[in-house]
C-alpha cells in the first residue's frame, strides 16, 4: 500500500488536474458576460448585451438550425446502421467479423483530416455538390462506432436466454424483436443517440471539408472567432452550447450505465 | 366481432410469421439483410474512399488545366521529403504531438490513480462524469477558451508577469498551441489509464508492499508496466487527435501544422494528390507508433 504521503501528494495532483480541466470552461462562463472587446484580465465590466446581440444575428440562428437538422439526421442514420452491425457481429458468424468493429472506428480513430479529405475527394470525384447532405453523409460515417460501441455492450450484457424463452413461448422473430430485444436496448439506444448527436452538432474538421456555403453553428463560431469583434458574441454562443451540450452527455452517460455509474465512459 | 378483427389479424400475422420463419430457416439472407446496409456504407463508401484518397497520393495536378491526371508516381512524396518547408512543418506536428500526449499521460496519472485506487465509490464515481463532460463538451468552445486565456493581456499572460516575464505575448508562440492540445485531449487519455488502473488487482499492491517495496518501487515494478496498455491506448488518442488537426493552430497561434498544409492545399492551392501525400504523413506516423507499441508488448496484458 501507498504511503501517507504518497496519497496525499496524488490526492492534490488529482484535485490540481480537474481544476485544470474546468478552469478554461469558468473562463468561457465569465468572459461571455465580459463588457469589454478585449479580452484583458481582468475583465473591466460585466453585461448580458452579447446574448441579445447573438440571438439577432440571422446567420447565427441559420447556423443553429443547419447544425440541429445535420445532428438528427446523422443521429436516425447512425442508430440504423450501428444498431444492424451490432446485430450482425452479435447473432452471427462470417467472413471479416473480428474487422467489423476496427473499420467502424476507423472514421474516429484516423487523423479527423484524413477521414474529412477521403470522403470530399470520393465526392468530389463522383461530382456530387456539397451541401448539408454531404455533411450529414460525413456525421454519419464517424457517429456509426458509437452506436455500435453502447448497443454491442449491451447485447453482450443481455443473456441468450431471454430470447430462447420468447422464442419458446410461441413469439416469432418480429414479436421477439419488439418485446424482448427492443425493450432492453432502449437505454443503450437513447444514450448513443445523446452521444453521437454531441458529437455531430460539435464537429468541425469534417464538415468544414464536407460543406457548400451552408454555415453550421461550429462553422459560425469558428468564423466570429476570427475576427476579434466578434469575438464576445462568440464567447456568449459558446456559453450556451456548452450548457446545451452537457446536458444530453450527462443523461447519456446516467443511461448507458444505470447500475454501475462507476463505469461511466467506457 | 373478435372473430371479425380475427379473420383480419391471421393473415398479415401469417405473412409476418412466413417471413420470420423464411428467415430462420436461411440464416443467410437474413445477415445479408441485417449487414447489408452498413457494410455497403462504411465497408464500400467509407473505404473506398479511403482507397481513392490513398490513390490520389500517387497521381498528380496538370499544371495547365489543374486537373488530375492518374499518372502514377512517387513525385508527391519526392516533394514531401526534399522540400525543406514540409519536413519542417512535419517534424513540428510530430514533436508537438509527442509532447503533447507525454504530457497528458503525466497530467492524467495522479487523477486517474486516484479515482482507481483511492477514491471511494461515490467519490469515483463523480470523479469520472468530471472527466467525461469536458471529454464531449463542444471543441471549439475549449479551443475558444485557451484563445481568451493567451489573448494579449489576458490571463495566462497576466499570471506570467506575476512570475517576473515582462512580455510573455503567450498567445503569438507555440506554446498557447501546445497548451491548447493538452488540454483538449487529456480526457481522452484519463479514461484508459483509469480502466487499465482499475484492473490492477489490490492483492498485487500488499505483495509488493509485504515484500518490502516502497510507494516509488511498487510503481515502478508493479503499477506502471500495468497501465502502459492504458498509458498507450491514451497517448495513441492524443498522439493522434493532434496530428489530424488544422483548427487549434488557425485559432490559437499562428504556425502551420500538417493539417494546415493539407488544408490550404485542398482547398486554396487545389493540389489534391499533393494534400493526399501528405496526409499519409500522419497516418504512418500512428500505424508505426502502434506497430512499435505492439512489439514492446503493451497489448499483451490487455
Amino acid at each position: 500500500m501507498e504511503s501517507r504521503t504518497a496519497r496525499i501528494a496524488i490526492r492534490v495532483a488529482a484535485g490540481l488536474v480537474l481544476a485544470f480541466l474546468y478552469i478554461p470552461l469558468l473562463v468561457v462562463f465569465l468572459y461571455a458576460f465580459n463588457d469589454s472587446v478585449a479580452q484583458d484580465w481582468p475583465p473591466k465590466g460585466l453585461t448580458l448585451k452579447w446574448f441579445s446581440l447573438a440571438w439577432d444575428d440571422t446567420n447565427m440562428r441559420e447556423a443553429l438550425g443547419n447544425s440541429i437538422k445535420i445532428a438528427l439526421v446523422a443521429t436516425f442514420v447512425s442508430l440504423l446502421l450501428g444498431c444492424l452491425a451490432a446485430f450482425a457481429v452479435h447473432r452471427f458468424r462470417f467472413f471479416g467479423r473480428e474487422s467489423v468493429s476496427f473499420v467502424l472506428v476507423l472514421p474516429i480513430a484516423l487523423p479527423g483530416i484524413v477521414t474529412a479529405m477521403a470522403l470530399r475527394s470520393a465526392m468530389g470525384t463522383t461530382g456530387v455538390t456539397f451541401s448539408l447532405w454531404t455533411i450529414m453523409i460525413g456525421h454519419a460515417t464517424f457517429c456509426v462506432v458509437v452506436i455500435f460501441n453502447n448497443v454491442i455492450a449491451r447485447l453482450r450484457r443481455t443473456t441468450g436466454s431471454i430470447i430462447e424463452a420468447s422464442m419458446d413461448l410461441g413469439a416469432d422473430g418480429w414479436q421477439t424483436f419488439r418485446y424482448v430485444t427492443l425493450p432492453t436496448l432502449a437505454t443503450a439506444l437513447v444514450a448513443g443517440g445523446l452521444l453521437a448527436f454531441a458529437l455531430s452538432f460539435d464537429e468541425i474538421i469534417v464538415t468544414n471539408f464536407l460543406s457548400g456555403a451552408e454555415l453550421t453553428l461550429p462553422k459560425w463560431i469558428f468564423n466570429a472567432i476570427r475576427l476579434p469583434r466578434n469575438r464576445p458574441v462568440a464567447n456568449a454562443v459558446a456559453l450556451i452550447v456548452i450548457v446545451l451540450s452537457l446536458i444530453p452527455v450527462y443523461f447519456a452517460q446516467r443511461l448507458a450505465n444505470p447500475s454501475d455509474p462507476e463505469r461511466a465512459g467506457r | 366481432m373478435g372473430d371479425a378483427s380475427k379473420s383480419v389479424g391471421l393473415p398479415r400475422r401469417g405473412i409476418r410469421r412466413g417471413i420470420s420463419g423464411y428467415l430462420n430457416v436461411h440464416p443467410k439472407v437474413k445477415l445479408a439483410l441485417i449487414l447489408g446496409i452498413p457494410l455497403l456504407w462504411i465497408g464500400v463508401v467509407y473505404l473506398g474512399s479511403l482507397g481513392l484518397l490513398f490513390a490520389n497520393g500517387f497521381w498528380r495536378v496538370d499544371v495547365l488545366t489543374s486537373k488530375i491526371v492518374h499518372d502514377w508516381g512517387l513525385r508527391n512524396f519526392q516533394t514531401l521529403w526534399t522540400s525543406k518547408v514540409y519536413r519542417t512543418v512535419t517534424i513540428r506536428t510530430v514533436g508537438i504531438a509527442t509532447a503533447v500526449a507525454a504530457v497528458d499521460v503525466i497530467l492524467a496519472f495522479p487523477l486517474a490513480f486516484y479515482a482507481a485506487r483511492i477514491a471511494r465509490p461515490r467519490v469515483r464515481a463523480a470523479i469520472l462524469v468530471a472527466v467525461v463532460l469536458p471529454l464531449w463538451s463542444s471543441y471549439l468552445v475549449k479551443t475558444y477558451a485557451w484563445v481568451t486565456i493567451t489573448a494579449p493581456n489576458g490571463i495566462l499572460d497576466s499570471v506570467l508577469r506575476v512570475f517576473g516575464i515582462p512580455n510573455p505575448d503567450i498567445g503569438a508562440s507555440q506554446w498557447a498551441i501546445f497548451l491548447t492540445f493538452a488540454y483538449l485531449w487529456l480526457p481522452f487519455v484519463v479514461l484508459p489509464v483509469y480502466a487499465s488502473l482499475e484492473r490492477i488487482p489490490e492483492s498485487y499492491l500488499e505483495a509488493s508492499s509485504d515484500l518490502g517495496g516502497k510507494s516509488w518501487i511498487t510503481f515502478r515494478r508493479v503499477i506502471w508496466p500495468m497501465s502502459i496498455p492504458g498509458v498507450v491506448a491514451g497517448s495513441i488518442f492524443a498522439f493522434s487527435l493532434t496530428l489530424g488537426d488544422y483548427i487549434v493552430p488557425i485559432l490559437v497561434g499562428n504556425t502551420k501544422f500538417i493539417g494546415n498544409v493539407i488544408y490550404d492545399n485542398v482547398g486554396v492551392a487545389n493540389n489534391l494528390p499533393l494534400a493526399a501525400a501528405f496526409a499519409m504523413v500522419p497516418v504512418i506516423v500512428v500505424a508505426a507508433y502502434l506497430a512499435l507499441a505492439k512489439r514492446l508488448g503493451a497489448f499483451e496484458a490487455l
